[in-house]
This record gives structure tokens, C-alpha cells and sequence, in this order.
């Protein structure tokens, strides 16, 4: 309770400061900026409410998590980046997987998906991939947008697949057909892996007769 | 047979071994058991005059009535001391002792552990230790778990099952951690191994539900199948049922991690049939009302994961359910829970009746609050490892530190696992772990905000800990309340707990956290860092400091080529070492290989990124007495 006292600051200001609240940029600021935080926090602070009335709770939040923001210095050396950084948190992908599959199914009201809607998918496990739309032949066809977007990590992935050749090629790309007599495996990418290979899919159209 | 210049283990440096020859040698001394000369529990031995080198009590002279010579004598009494040896530590040290030892050691050893896999070839392996019954791999490293490595890059069962096909016709166990298993590799186990008992899989990939079917339909002993973590595709066979219907000696069943739905009655079946069945983790296809009818099948179970812990979709709302709280008081022995996968709250409350004698539970897939652990946790008052999501928040942590005073290992997950939330769990929980649960051994915690005071608290009051692994989930992030770098809690963790061998740091430390480390930590084995330290001499106070090092795995720190360079003293004495997106250049890994011949040091790029440009974006490099492996991807280089 002290430290609330400590930091107990008007909410006029809310402006990123460096160094700790009360100093004047001391050396103890000089410390924490070293290696600040490059990310900036996600402004859910909402630190320009007019909350007079706000409840202790509130109060005390706010003031931590504008502790936390003084404490978070921008390093003019690193640009603030909001994207999340490969392998970081260190949990486990199955883990991971099998919480976002919690989450998005707890998200959706009454309707329970078999394995989630599958918004973040590891390499081989396309028993769980349900999403597409049907095609005049009845079948599932995969989806135009075929953008996967990890609901915890906000990277983007693409469905690829491994024809006959041992190319790897983006899935939905070729005719259904073509797609269905060819494809050996499949694989979820990331977006930035799969670049180059769209261009293929022509090539594989005109050349091949696959029937 | 014995290369006199090969990498010694840590296991077995000089001083280490002088103790233990002292101590053979009083073995020596005393007189053998009666039976030792004369029985010959190893069909193969034989007794022959001529001796080969040995270099005990040895005489050239044969007596006239074809008595065994002194070597064999003192051959025959060591391979039956040495048969009581299980320590692996000990079997390397005995084996160093001389000729006679290490070929006494390897004929009397029955557990194989290789640390890793391209440590040495199956060849080797297979040629010095020809009496194995079980046998531990290991594979990739630790970080190619969170996608730091691009698939394909090894650690392939296949060179290791051909050879153990050829010679160890007795296997029963195989135990592989992060290795690469084929379908094929599943079948040729199942096919040469006729008293093949038990196959555990942790976080290995490569197979799928045909592979399991060959296991489960060919391997009639089987008494364990544990799949834990691994990535099993589906080949859409329904494995479960080609275990025999005439019944089975399964004594452990481990399948949650198979994404898979199982036909449930070719389960219910394979339970009624395996009365010998004591552990059995169910994937989260089983709903609550079909692991109601599995209780009632095996009353016996010790370990049981519940699968998803909530009802069938066809389960009506009036429908009066089974009695789950009675199938849980029926189940005695249960020791152990996990499970959880799609917990519908309401009907944790059914668990009560074991939790007085629970020793284990694992709630880390189940996203529960505060309000519903604590009447559960509440009861638990023999759990001595507990894994759970920080959903329950501080609250749920002062519940467990209140009623848990056996705790010996907790681990706290993130429910999410982002770096730019507030986050349910901080030094309020770890300050309060510390205080109810002094007898703490081990500890995993995620969490967004900490401060040093906490962990120091932690240091003092838990001084039984020998793992400790803290990640403050913020890169970079200082102590909230001081803005202090972390270097004083990690500190005050490797200076007070001093039988800690395992250690993960995070947040915002520079150096001066490693020179702790190197000062204090003289038993740390495996050291985790990331995102941490100022300079190279954070890397070299941990280099120079710790000899117990054996295992460590660092990424985005600023540790260069100079640092690199300052373990040369120990590298031979380390399994593996890590280094990802620090400041390594090609020069000096290349420094590296060229000092140590018997060092394999690999340079992995990132696919997108196959150039070889200076820098170097993931050192892995290990001792290995084969040199560079053959099975090497391409975006692999071995310098």
C-alpha cells in the first residue's frame, strides 16, 4: 500500500515519462531505460477517464499500470515493436494450441466446434482444419482467404501442401481436382515462409493433366 | 575398443574417479559370495585359461588342473558386484578403472542412456554394451519446442532401431525424448523385439495411429504405452482396437496428447480387458458420461487424466447424469489427476472424494478461477506436485500455499501467453508460494510482473530447491516496484538454495545476474537465458564460474565470439550448447571446431534465410566421438 502512496500522481499525467515517477530522470531512470521495454503497452490504460469516483480497485490498477508505463522506457536504439517475437513466451506449442482451441470455443456461444475452429494449427494436424467452403462437386474447398491468424501470437499462417514433384505449393491455388490427385502432405506455414510460392501454380496448371 | 582420447563425461572427471577407485578396491578385498565363482547365471560365459589383456593380479602361467586364471576369477566377481550397480554415474566411473572393468561394465549393464543422440553412433553403442534391456534417447534440444528450429533438422530413431534390431533382441524398454520416429521405426520395434514391455514417447513426432496400431496389435507384453506431448497424426486408423481382445498386461495407458478421436468402445473393451491396468490418461475426445463407464472398469487406477471433463453434446439439460461423484469415490487409489482438457467448472466439486489423497494433480488445461479451486484445493493436503493455469491468479496461488505444505513441485502456465497483458499471477502468488510451501523443490512460473523482493523471499524460505525457472513473460521487464534489474532475486536464488542444478532467468538482468551465477551456482547442470545480460562478461562469469555446467541454451543476448572463446576449458565436458540471435560470427564458431576436434558444431540458418552471410543465427554445438552426422538437412552447416 505504500507504493501507492509513493506514486500517487494527478491523471493529467498520463504522458510517457522516462524514469520513475517523483525522480527527475535520475540515475535509478537512467537504469530502467538502459534496456527499456521496446514494446509500448497497449493503451488500455485509459488513463484520461474523469474517474473521480473510481473505486479502489480501479485506482490501484491504474496507478501500477502507470508505474509499469514510467518504468517502460522507449530505447531510441530499438523501434517499439508490437509484433510478438518467435518462440516467446517459451510455451510449448501443443500447450498453446490446446488453449487457443479453450479459448475460441469458450468465445463462441452454444456452438461447440470438434477441435475449435482451428485458428492456430501446427504442421500435421489437419484432422482439426474444418474451415472451407464447399465447391460444386460437394466437397470442402479451402478457403480463397486463405490467411490462418494465431489468435495468440497475431502471426499469420497459409495452408501449403506438398504435391507430387516434392514442390510445396499454396494451397487453393490449383483446381480442386488437381489439388486432391497430388497433394502428398500438408503444412501450415507462416506467412513470410511461403513467400514465392504462388507462381508455381500456373506452371502446374498448363503443364500437367493430372486426370 | 576404448579410445584413450575420448571426451570424458562430467560424470567421470579425475577427482571424481580417484574416490571411486578407492572404493573398488575395498570391494576387491572382501571375499566373494559363494555363489559368485562358481555360478554362471550368463549362458555365454566361458571360462578360458588364456586371458585377454587385463590388467589385474594377471598371471601367464596355466595351473595344471585348468582352474580358472585370476583375471577370469576377478572377472567373474566383478560382473557379479557390478551387476548391482544401477547409478550411471557410477557404471562410467567404474569403467574407467581399467580394461577388465570396462568390459566387465559393459556386460552387466542393462540401461542404455544416450543424453544425445549424435553423441555417438548406434554402431558404437550397440558394439560395447551388448546386454541392454533398456534403452533412453535423446534428441533435438530443448529449444526447437518453441519453434526456434526448422523442422527436419534430425534426431532420427530409424540408424538406432535397425541396429538395436540386430543386437538387442532382449529390449523391453525404449524411451525416446524429442526424436523423430517414423511408422516404419514403430513397426520394425514391434516386429524385433518379442519381450518388447514398454515405449514411451515424449514430445516426438514423425508417426501416427498406424504406427500405434502395429505397436499395440504386435507387441503382446506390452505393459506401457505413454504418449506424452508428441504430435501423432492421423492416418484415421482406430489404434485403440487392434490391441487383442483376449486381453492384455497393460499397466499404463498415456494417449492425451493424441488429437485424435478413439472409437470409445474399442476403449471401454481394451479397460474391461486389462486387469492389470493402473495409469490411464485419456485424450479430450472422452467425455465425461464415457470416462464415468471407464471408472467403473477399472476401480483400481492410480493415475487417471480425465480426458475433457465435460458432458457429450447428446446429454440433455434435464438429464439426470451419471453419479460422478460416487465413480470418483469408488476409484480409491487414484493418486494422481490430470485431464481437465474442456472443463465445464460445475462439475470439478465431483473430484473430491481422492482429493485427500492426491499426490499429484495437474490442472494446467483447465481454465478455473480463484472460486472454484479453493474448495477443491482446500482438501488436498498430501499434493506434492500441482500444475495449474495462472487463471486462478494470486488468490488461487494463496489458496495452494495455505493448504499444500507437501508441495515439492508447482508449475504455473499462462492461459495467455503474450508479452503485453496485465496477468493474473505476480510476486503477490510466488511471495506466498514461498511461505506455505517450504518443502518446494522444484518451481515453474509465468508470470508478467515481479519483483526481486519476492524471490529473494523465495530463496530464503524454500532452501530444499534445485529447480527454479521464472519467466517474467515481458522482455526486458525490470521489478515493478523498484524499476531494479532482476540481478538480485536470481542472486539471492543461486547463493541461498544450494542444491539448486537447474536454473531459467528472465527479465531485465545484466551481467552482474551471471556473475552471481558464476560465483554462486558451482552445481548448476542447465542454464536457461534469454533476452538478458549487457556483454560478453555476462557469458564468461557463467563459462568460467559453474563446472557442473552441462547443458546450456541461450537466445537474443549479446554474448559474441570473445565469450564463445572463454569455455574452450569446458565445452568436452558439456552435452550441448545454445545459442540463438546473440552476436556469434562464422569466425568464431569456426574457432571453435578448429580447437575442438571432438566438438560437432552445427550452424543452423533459418530457412528464409540461407546465405552465409558473418552472422550466425543459431549456434548448436555438442561433443560427439562420431564427428559430423550424415543426416545433416540443408540448412545445416557442421564447421
Amino acid at each position: 500500500m505504500e507504493v501507492v502512496k509513493e506514486t500517487k500522481m494527478g491523471f493529467e499525467e498520463t504522458e510517457l515519462r522516462l524514469g520513475l515517477p517523483g525522480n527527475s530522470g535520475g540515475g535509478e531512470g537512467e537504469m530502467a531505460r538502459k534496456r527499456g521495454f521496446s514494446e509500448t503497452v497497449d493503451l488500455k490504460l485509459n488513463l484520461s477517464s474523469k474517474e473521480s469516483g473510481a473505486d479502489p480497485n480501479n485506482l490501484e490498477k491504474i496507478n501500477s499500470l502507470q508505474r509499469e508505463k514510467n518504468l517502460l522506457a522507449t530505447d531510441p536504439a530499438k523501434p517499439p515493436a508490437k509484433a510478438q517475437v518467435v518462440g516467446w513466451p517459451p510455451v510449448r506449442s501443443f500447450r498453446k494450441n490446446m488453449l487457443a482451441v479453450q479459448k475460441s470455443s469458450t468465445d463462441q456461444e452454444g456452438e461447440k466446434l470438434p477441435g475449435g475452429n482451428a485458428t492456430f494449427v501446427k504442421g500435421k494436424m489437419f484432422s482439426s482444419f474444418t474451415i472451407g467452403n464447399c465447391g460444386s462437386h460437394g466437397l470442402k474447398d479451402f478457403l480463397n482467404e486463405s490467411k490462418l491468424v494465431d489468435l495468440l501470437n497475431g502471426t499469420d499462417y497459409v495452408p501449403t501442401y506438398e504435391d507430387k514433384d516434392g514442390d510445396w505449393m499454396l494451397v487453393g491455388d490449383v483446381p480442386w481436382d488437381m489439388f486432391a490427385e497430388s497433394c502428398k502432405r500438408l503444412r501450415i506455414m507462416k506467412g513470410k515462409e511461403a513467400t514465392g510460392l504462388a507462381p508455381r501454380a500456373m506452371e502446374k496448371c498448363k503443364n500437367r493433366s493430372y486426370k | 575398443m576404448i579410445t584413450n582420447k575420448k571426451p570424458r563425461s562430467s560424470d567421470t572427471d579425475s577427482i571424481y574417479m580417484k574416490d571411486d577407485r578407492t572404493e573398488m578396491s575395498e570391494d576387491d578385498d572382501r571375499s566373494p559370495s559363494p555363489n559368485s565363482i562358481t555360478h554362471d547365471s550368463r549362458p555365454t560365459r566361458t571360462y578360458t585359461t588364456g586371458s585377454g589383456p587385463g590388467t589385474g593380479p594377471g598371471s601367464s602361467s596355466v595351473p595344471e588342473y585348468l582352474a580358472p586364471c585370476p583375471d577370469q576369477v576377478l572377472e567373474n566377481v566383478l560382473e557379479n558386484v557390478l551387476l548391482f550397480l544401477t547409478s550411471r554415474k557410477d557404471r562410467n566411473a567404474a569403467s574407467l578403472v581399467c580394461r577388465s572393468w570396462y568390459r566387465v561394465e559393459a556386460l552387466t549393464r542393462s540401461d542404455l542412456f544416450i543424453g544425445n543422440c549424435y553423441a555417438v553412433s548406434p554402431k558404437r553403442a550397440t558394439s560395447r554394451f551388448t546386454r541392454i534391456r533398456s534403452v533412453t534417447l535423446k534428441g533435438r534440444p530443448r529449444f526447437a519446442d518453441f519453434n526456434l528450429m526448422p523442422p527436419n533438422w534430425g534426431a532420427h530413431l530409424a540408424p538406432w532401431v535397425s541396429a538395436m534390431a540386430l543386437t538387442y533382441p532382449w529390449l523391453e524398454k525404449v524411451h525416446l525424448k524429442r526424436m523423430s520416429v517414423t511408422d516404419d521405426d514403430l513397426a520394425l520395434l514391434a516386429e524385433s523385439f518379442s519381450g518388447f514391455k514398454e515405449l514411451v514417447l515424449v514430445c516426438c513426432d514423425g508417426f501416427g495411429t498406424s504406427g500405434l496400431a502395429i505397436v499395440a496389435s504386435r507387441c503382446r507384453q506390452l505393459k506401457v504405452l505413454d504418449l506424452i506431448e508428441s504430435e501423432v497424426s492421423d492416418d484415421d486408423v482406430d489404434w485403440i482396437s487392434y490391441f487383442p481382445d483376449t486381453g492384455t498386461c497393460l499397466e499404463s495407458l498415456i494417449f492425451d496428447c493424441v488429437e485424435c478421436p478413439i472409437d470409445f468402445d474399442a476403449l471401454e473393451r481394451l479397460v474391461a480387458n486389462s486387469p492389470s491396468l493402473k495409469k490411464l490418461r485419456l485424450n479430450r475426445h472422452v467425455s465425461m458420461g464415457q470416462l464415468h463407464r471407464l471408472m467403473a472398469q477399472a476401480p483400481r487406477l492410480t493415475h487417471l487424466g480425465t480426458g475433457s471433463f465435460s458432458p457429450s453434446e447428446d446429454v440433455g439439460q434435464g438429464e439426470q447424469g451419471p453419479d460422478y461423484v460416487s465413480a470418483f469415490a469408488a476409484c480409491k487409489s487414484i493418486v494422481c489427476l490430470s485431464g481437465f482438457r474442456e472443463i465445464i467448472p460445475d462439475y470439478l466439486p465431483a473430484i473430491n472424494p481422492v482429493c485427500a489423497n492426491l499426490t499429484s494433480l495437474n490442472f494446467s488445461y483447465a481454465n478455473v478461477s480463484a472460486e472454484h479451486l479453493k474448495p477443491i484445493i482446500s482438501n488436498c493436503h498430501k499434493l506434492q506436485i500441482f500444475w495449474v493455469l495462472d487463471s486462478i491468479c494470486d488468490e488461487g496461488l494463496q489458496a495452494v500455499a495455505a493448504t499444500c505444505k507437501e508441495l515439492r513441485e508447482l508449475r504455473v502456465f499462462p492461459f495467455e501467453a503474450r508479452e503485453d497483458i496485465e496477468g493474473p499471477v505476480s510476486e503477490v502468488g510466488l511471495q506466498a508460494v514461498s511461505e506455505g510451501c517450504r518443502k518446494l523443490q522444484s518451481i515453474l512460473y509465468f508470470c508478467q510482473r515481479m519483483t526481486n523482493a519476492a524471490v529473494v523471499a523465495m530463496s530464503k524460505n524454500c532452501p530444499d530447491l534445485v529447480v527454479f525457472r521464472l519467466c517474467i513473460m515481458g522482455r526486458h521487464r525490470p521489478d515493478h516496484v523498484t524499476g531494479e534489474p532482476m540481478d538480485e532475486g536470481f542472486g539471492a536464488i543461486v547463493m541461498n538454495c544450494k542444491k539448486l542444478t537447474r536454473l531459467a532467468v528472465s527479465g531485465l538482468l545484466t551481467d552482474r545476474a551471471f556473475a552471481y551465477i558464476g560465483k554462486y551456482g558451482k552445481i548448476v547442470r542447465t542454464l536457461s537465458v534469454a533476452f538478458a545480460g549487457d556483454s560478453d562478461m555476462g557469458l564468461k562469469y557463467v563459462l568460467e564460474g559453474c563446472p557442473r555446467l552441462q547443458k546450456l541454451e541461450i537466445r537474443d543476448s549479446p554474448f559474441g565470439d570473445a565469450a564463445l572463446l572463454s569455455g574452450l576449458h569446458h565445452y568436452y565436458n558439456m552435452r550441448f550448447l545454445w545459442m540463438s540471435a546473440c552476436n556469434l560470427s562464422n569466425q568464431g564458431c569456426q574457432q571453435i571446431a578448429q580447437a575442438l576436434p571432438r566438438l560437432v558444431v552445427e550452424v543452423i540458418k533459418h530457412e528464409d534465410n540461407l546465405d552465409m552471410d558473418e552472422n550466425v543465427d543459431t549456434l548448436y554445438m555438442y561433443r560427439s566421438l562420431e564427428g559430423p552426422r550424415d543426416d545433416v538437412p540443408r540448412f545445416v552447416s557442421i564447421l
